[in-house]
């Protein structure tokens, strides 16, 4: 049941004392974190308020995920009243992240918008004349969690799950019409058919939540661009950001034509990188074209990442670079590790003083998670703390997609089995009230207004 | 001039479907009962379709029965067809359906109302209730009688300022030639209540020796005949059969060609009529691309040539509907002997109702039936049994019966109406249960005779005999589950041969059972000492392991769902005053006044925050009441 289910979420992000917390809550709390941390002493028996140095693994892969403190708390005496777990953990929004991933995975459910408070004044915690400080958090939580969902996602992200939604109403009516109006002139809906659409909905659902962890779907990002010379790796770069090939990358200097701008997420952040054509001073028209647009979005960025190539030492070209860049908000990238090394660094710091400086090999995939955290190091540093509602919005919009697959996948494992309509319906039913929790949408009559719209119905 | 004509504990309005069943029940309770119809010849009336049954109305009926209510027994009397619908597809959606001789019916029902101890039946047209602080005092009727009672149940049908309509005609009346009620409706608005106005319609009636069947497609019953009733035993009946024929082209150019006669088109009927029971012209309009349209020609009895044309529900004139009907194959020289007719009728709005169907605003005055805005004769006779029941419980002081979503179809269907309002007349669908796979029609003796039974409609022999199959059931599951098959050469060898992939562990015969290739029967060479069972017990037995990963499932469903149930809301809860709430909210839930938390979150507009709120709300309450 809802209200008796463990609950989880992050309680501080990763700010600039370099801690975050998660928070855990509800009478598994210690179940699932005993299978994600590993202390590094044995402990016979927990203490109540004890803090506990160790590591949060991830029990599936064996690796680990952060270095951690994790302090139990004991029921009755918690702030929620129930038991209670709090992760101090410091690797990194990425790492907080993938800890609160794993909590979920492991038992407990994202809280909802102001949901340990709630908690805390039902279960006595919180004097009688809060109420209204309470609701008021629930109420605040609530609307915020809603805006940052509604500004962070495209438009186009909530008219996909309602398309796909609307896929599946489609599906579930044919049955319904063929289950409740047996004798009307209704065609019985065709299994294979349902197969097929059953296995078209669960793949757009799939792709949407790639896009969803890539950050395809957001939008507002912090404008931040790629400079450098060509060729130092600038497209590479980009697509080891989006984890996929993206940008055309070859070996000709100046491939890059174009403006190429992609986002990503950065632990609930949307990011807008852009990548540029090489700044090269060429005859070449099309290659003129794509820096002096490139020169401009220089002017509008938030944020620059400069990418500089470890093999070759610092040339005119990367100078003048360096001199566009010298009055922004700026992360030196220096690419090509796997090569030998011919940049001293200190050069680089005469001329950009006071400029954090990544070591990476884009080809490689090496360093480009340490790139992500210092970018978001940077951008908290710049705009203070983010507000965590911002990062379990996107998680549980994850996970209810996750769901919402999973059931049409039972559902496709029914079909095979011959299992009766009926049964295979409420599977495609579950997935479809799952996306609706995601866009707020859990209107029933859908379905039957489906049923009248599609068949002519009726004695 | 008034004069006091009786006192009785319930006196029930109107003897249709609900009056029947509410009557009966608090008559058999032991109650003093007396029920009212403008004219004792259409007790138990079916004005439109013969048939009761179909998929989720079968289901009610059985849930009928298996409470101790009338339908299924009288049902089981009197049809001329049976078949079992959805033989195609999982037991959570067969039901039965039965086509019924109407006037067979009739008698029988008003026979078995005249024999019945306690009940009083009068032919009397219901004008006025009497009320008093709040509280019901009985009823007066047209001819100036009195009649006290401590309960009043509503059943007033279509009958409430009953309108005909046909073509450019209409006039007031009630169904089927007979009289409207015309003042009761002044009566309900004047005691406060809201009523809105509703339409449906019915088709045309043809003489049997008009017909050409040759020229359509015979559908008989079921060669084995399942009643509805769990005491009926084995029927043996000689069945009628039904036939299929199709309108065409002609049909339609001569419906689109008159629609500026058709009232549903000419804004005369102002009611709104249900969508799954459209006119012909509204079919013809809205699915335009079909080029044909399915009609069913039924017979009306066997004592009659009477034949119901299923499919042609209209409100055209008259003289369209002659030429509407003859350019349908088989119907070329139909003779109609009744025309079709839309009906307007007044209703009051379901969310002024409690869950036991007493009215929120006078106490001990109860609605059931189609004055609820629902339509079926099924939906009618369920709501009229809990309305029966309940009228009897308070009189008798004790606690009321209340049906939950989890435990029956009328559980969804009272929740629905009194939660979430309705907007065109309400009709069961099976897509309206959450709980399909638990609450079927096979099953529903289970599920509710022990309820019947605690409530006095069921009796001791009945109930002992359900409790045993219940047990049996249970035991033989056990056993099921409790005997080992060993992966042995000959067990793999057994297996191999049904199709079924062998075993490396020691599987249980349950276990084995729930393989879609094997069943009961087919595992029987494992299971040497197996015992005797009856079909039922084995029917239920096999549907339950082989879905039992899904049963599970909605148990658990079951078990959430039934949690915020028992969240109740404090009777005098002021929504005005509680700090936080979406004005949307707050009005829908002061117009609902739910009585627990789960029944909140259906109302539409209601969403989880104000859920949290509410609770919130409630523990400060609480919290205040304890200091």
């Amino acid at each position: 049941m809802k209200d008796e289910e463990t609950i989880a979420a992050i309680s501080t992000p990763m700010g600039e004392g370099g801690i975050g917390i998660i928070r855990i809550s509800g009478d598994k709390s210690f179940e699932i974190t005993k299978k994600i941390f590993k202390p590094v002493s044995e402990v016979r028996e927990i203490r109540s308020r004890h803090l506990y140095l160790g590591h949060i693994i991830d029990p599936e892969k064996g690796n680990r995920i952060d270095e951690v403190l994790t302090a139990f708390y004991k029921s009755p005496h918690t702030y929620t009243r129930e038991d209670m777990v709090e992760i101090n953990c410091h690797g990194g929004m990425v790492a907080q992240k993938k800890i609160l991933e794993l909590a979920i995975k492991y038992g407990a459910r994202i809280a909802e918008p102001g949901e340990f408070t709630k908690r805390a004044f039902l279960n006595g915690r919180i004097d009688l004349s809060q109420a209204e400080a309470v609701i008021d958090i629930i109420r605040s939580k609530t609307e915020r969690a809603l805006m940052l969902a509604n500004r962070q996602l495209a438009g186009g992200f909530s008219e996909m799950i309602k398309s796909i939604r609307s896929e599946l109403v489609q599906i579930m009516a044919h049955i319904e019409a063929n289950i409740d109006f047996p004798e009307d002139d209704i065609p019985e809906a065709d299994p294979v058919q349902i197969k097929n659409e059953i296995q078209k909905s669960k793949n757009r659902i799939k792709m949407a939540i790639k896009n969803l962890e890539s950050g395809k779907m957001l939008r507002d990002g912090l404008s931040t661009i790629i400079l450098g010379r060509t060729n130092v790796g600038k497209s590479s770069l980009l697509n080891a950001l989006l984890n996929e090939e993206r940008a055309i990358v070859t070996d000709v200097p100046g491939t890059t034509r174009d403006i190429i701008e992609e986002y990503i997420n950065i632990n609930g952040i949307p990011v807008k990188i852009i990548d540029t054509a090489g700044i090269r001073e060429t005859g070449d028209k099309v290659e003129m074209i794509g820096v002096e647009r490139a020169k401009r979005y220089l002017n509008e960025a938030e944020m620059v990442l400069l990418v500089i190539d470890a093999s070759i030492e610092i040339t005119e070209e990367d100078r003048r670079i360096f001199d566009m860049a010298k009055d922004k908000f700026a992360v030196i990238v220096i690419n090509k590790t796997d090569l030998p090394s011919r940049i001293d660094e200190k050069e680089i710091e005469k001329i950009l003083p006071e400029k954090k400086i990544i070591r990476i090999s884009a080809l490689k995939n090496q360093g480009i998670e340490e790139l992500k955290n210092e970018i978001y190091n940077s951008i908290v540093e710049k705009m203070g703390p983010i507000d965590e509602n911002a990062i379990i919005a996107t998680q549980r919009q994850k996970k209810a997609m996750e769901d919402a697959a999973s059931y049409l996948e039972k559902a496709l494992k029914s079909l095979e089995e011959n299992m009766p309509i009926e049964v295979i319906e409420i599977d495609i039913r579950e997935s479809w009230e799952k996306l609706g929790e995601i866009i707020g949408d859990t209107a029933s009559e859908d379905i039957i207004n489906a049923i009248f719209e599609n068949f002519c119905i009726g004695k | 001039m008034e004069y006091t004509a009786g006192n009785y504990d319930v006196a029930v309005v109107g003897a249709g479907h609900a009056g029947c069943e509410a009557a009966l029940a608090t008559a058999r309770l032991g109650l003093k009962t007396v029920v009212f119809a403008i004219n004792l010849d259409s007790i138990a009336m079916m004005p439109c379709n013969p048939s009761i049954g179909g998929p989720a109305k079968g289901h009610l009926v059985r849930e009928i029965d298996a409470l101790g209510g009338e339908m299924g027994i009288n049902t089981d009397k009197t049809f001329i067809q049976m078949r079992m619908l959805n033989t195609g597809k999982g037991p959570a959606v067969r039901a039965l359906r039965a086509q019924a001789d109407k006037k067979a019916y009739q008698f029988s029902m008003k026979h078995t109302m005249e024999k019945q101890e306690n009940l009083d039946i009068v032919q009397e047209e219901v004008i006025r209730i009497l009320e008093s602080g709040g509280k019901v005092r009985g009823v007066v009727t047209k001819t100036g009688g009195v009649f006290y009672s401590k309960a009043v149940i509503l059943t007033t049908g279509v009958y409430l300022n009953g309108r005909i309509i046909i073509g450019d005609v209409n006039y007031s009346g009630g169904p089927n030639g007979l009289f409207p009620a015309s003042r009761l409706s002044e009566s309900l608005i004047n005691l406060g209540f809201e009523l809105g106005r509703f339409k449906t319609g019915t088709p045309p009636r043809v003489h049997k020796n008009s017909i050409d069947f040759s020229k359509m497609i015979e559908q008989p019953g079921d060669e084995v005949i399942i009643p509805f009733s769990y005491t009926s035993g084995k029927i043996m009946r000689s069945q009628v059969s039904c036939w299929l024929t199709y309108t065409n082209a002609k049909t339609h150019e001569i419906i689109m060609d008159n629609l500026q006669r058709a009232p549903l088109y000419t804004g005369e009927i102002q009611g709104v009529g249900p969508r799954y029971c459209p006119s012909i012209e509204v079919k013809v309009v809205n699915f335009k691309e079909k080029a044909s349209h399915q009609i069913f020609v039924e017979p009306e009895g066997l004592n009659t040539n009477e034949m119901y044309i299923q499919g042609m529900s209209t409100s055209l004139p008259a003289d369209i509907q002659i030429k509407m009907i003859r350019t349908i194959p088989g119907l070329e020289n139909a003779r109609i002997m009744r025309y079709g007719y839309a009906i307007e009728y007044d209703y009051v709005m379901p969310t002024q109702l409690k869950s036991t169907l007493e009215t929120r605003k006078i106490n001990g005055l109860f609605m059931a039936g189609q004055i609820n805005g629902t339509s079926g004769y099924e939906e009618a006779a369920a709501q009229g049994l809990i309305a029966g029941i309940n009228a009897a419980l308070m009189i008798k002081e004790k606690e009321p019966l209340i049906l939950k979503r989890s435990d029956a179809y009328i559980g969804v269907l009272i929740d629905d109406i009194i939660t979430k309002g309705i907007t065109e007349p309400y009709r069961m669908l099976t897509s309206r249960a959450e709980y399909r796979l638990i609450l079927r029609h096979d099953n529903a003796d289970l599920r509710l005779t022990e309820i019947g039974h605690d409530v006095g409609l069921i009796d001791d022999q009945r109930y002992e005999k359900t409790m045993q199959k219940t047990k049996m059931i249970q035991q033989e599951i056990e056993r099921l589950k409790s005997i080992k098959i060993t992966p042995t050469e000959e067990n793999n060898r057994l297996l191999d041969e049904m199709g079924s992939s062998p075993i490396n562990t020691p599987f249980t015969l349950e276990d084995l059972m729930k393989r879609p290739e094997l069943d009961y029967d087919k595992i029987k060479i494992f299971d040497a000492m197996r015992p005797e069972l009856p079909k039922e017990v084995i029917e239920q037995v096999e549907i339950t392991v082989s879905y039992s990963g899904y049963i599970k499932r909605q148990m658990a469903q079951i078990e959430s769902f039934k949690k915020m149930e028992n969240k109740k809301i404090p009777k005098d809860i002021d929504y005005d005053k509680i700090y936080g709430l979406r004005t949307e909210a707050r009005e829908k839930l002061k117009k609902v006044m739910p009585v627990s938390l789960g029944q909140a979150s259906r109302i539409s507009g209601v969403n989880p925050a104000d859920i949290s709120i509410l609770l919130i709300y409630i523990e400060q309450q609480k919290r205040k009441k304890a200091k």
